[in-house]
């Protein structure tokens, strides 16, 4: 089980990811969308490290809870209510059921893709999201399940949009690597390079 | 006030404004009503806080119909429903509708005393089935 302080860890690597990468993940977002990805994944994240010293003295499950709502209520755009019901449903799990993470991401997941009304393969995160989801499910390495998750990004590239603003593009969405899925990969590859 | 209240959600606080003139000029004051547009940062977008406050801004016992323009004002709207949680949760609407034309039929309808529901098909009827 994640303690406080390694809580606060994967916390700052994974901001400071999707920070460093804020630019690129607009751009992506710009080929198929508004453009604003990456700083809105920014301003959430950098939300969320401003009250982390609060976020990480609570309890696990609510500590997850807290991040989903800071999430919702400082990202705008579809991915604050996307990642923040992430967030917000793993620490629900969590407190049901404490000791079965790959459960637990599992709900959380589903919970996206209710609140997007989307599944896999129609080029969002959950073309990361569920592919890794199974992947703890069957208890892969962290490296395979970083592997995946980057092999399952460059796999958006070919899929045609069909939620989100990306879908007015129709077929010229094609081509083009979709921009949550890219931040949830990096958040995946941050978590998991700070794991014990 | 008893008739339906309602609420527009645009991701360009201009468009949501120009919205909400045009409700006004089209029903007065006979409808509770309240607008909110742009990003936590004030760039184009939606803000789950603004609407919160813009529901409570237009909240009647008779319940709140929400126009949204596009998919993160939507999913936003939602997010903000749930948040507000309890017995408010149970009373508001967001509507699949075109958010100008949507929120004038909208209010024109709720300013005859239309229910919650009836307000709702109201601006429905204006979707692509």
């Amino acid at each position: 089980m994640i303690g406080q302080e390694q809580l606060s860890v994967l916390v700052t690597a994974a901001a400071g990811t999707i920070s460093a990468h804020a630019d690129e993940l607009s751009e992506l977002d710009s080929a198929i969308g508004d453009g604003d990805h990456g700083y809105n994944m920014k301003r959430g994240v950098e939300a969320v490290l401003g009250d982390l010293e609060a976020i990480s003295a609570k309890p696990l499950p609510e500590a997850l809870r807290a991040i989903g709502t800071k999430l919702v209520m400082t990202v705008g755009g579809a991915s604050g209510p996307l990642y923040g019901t992430m967030f917000l449903a793993l620490g629900k799990e969590l407190a049901i059921n404490p000791d079965d993470f790959a459960a637990a991401f599992h709900k959380a997941v589903d919970a996206v893709a209710a609140r997007g009304k989307s599944e896999f393969g129609q080029k969002t995160l959950l073309d990361v999201l569920y592919p890794i989801a199974a992947a703890l499910d069957t208890g892969k390495s962290k490296a395979e399940i970083v592997a995946l998750a980057n092999q399952e990004v460059t796999a958006t590239r070919d899929r045609k949009a069909v939620r989100g603003r990306a879908s007015f593009l129709g077929d010229r969405s094609i081509g083009h690597v979709d921009p949550g899925a890219r931040s949830s990969a990096l958040i995946i590859e941050a978590i998991a390079g700070k794991l014990q | 006030m008893s008739n339906v209240g309602i609420v527009i959600v645009s991701h360009s606080p201009l468009v949501a404004q120009g919205a909400a003139d045009m409700v006004r000029q089209m029903v007065g004051n006979d409808v509770p009503l309240a607008w909110c547009g742009g990003d936590p940062g004030g760039g184009l977008g939606t803000s789950v806080e603004e609407i919160m406050m813009a529901i409570e801004r237009a909240w009647s016992e008779a319940g709140v119909a929400i126009l949204v323009d596009l998919g993160g004002a939507e999913s936003n709207s939602e997010m903000a429903i749930e948040m507000l949680g309890g017995d408010k949760a149970g009373r508001i609407v967001i509507c699949n509708a075109p958010v100008v034309e949507g929120a004038v039929m909208a209010a024109t309808e709720a300013s005859g005393g239309a229910s919650l529901a009836e307000v709702q098909a109201t601006a429905q009827e204006l979707s692509p089935a």
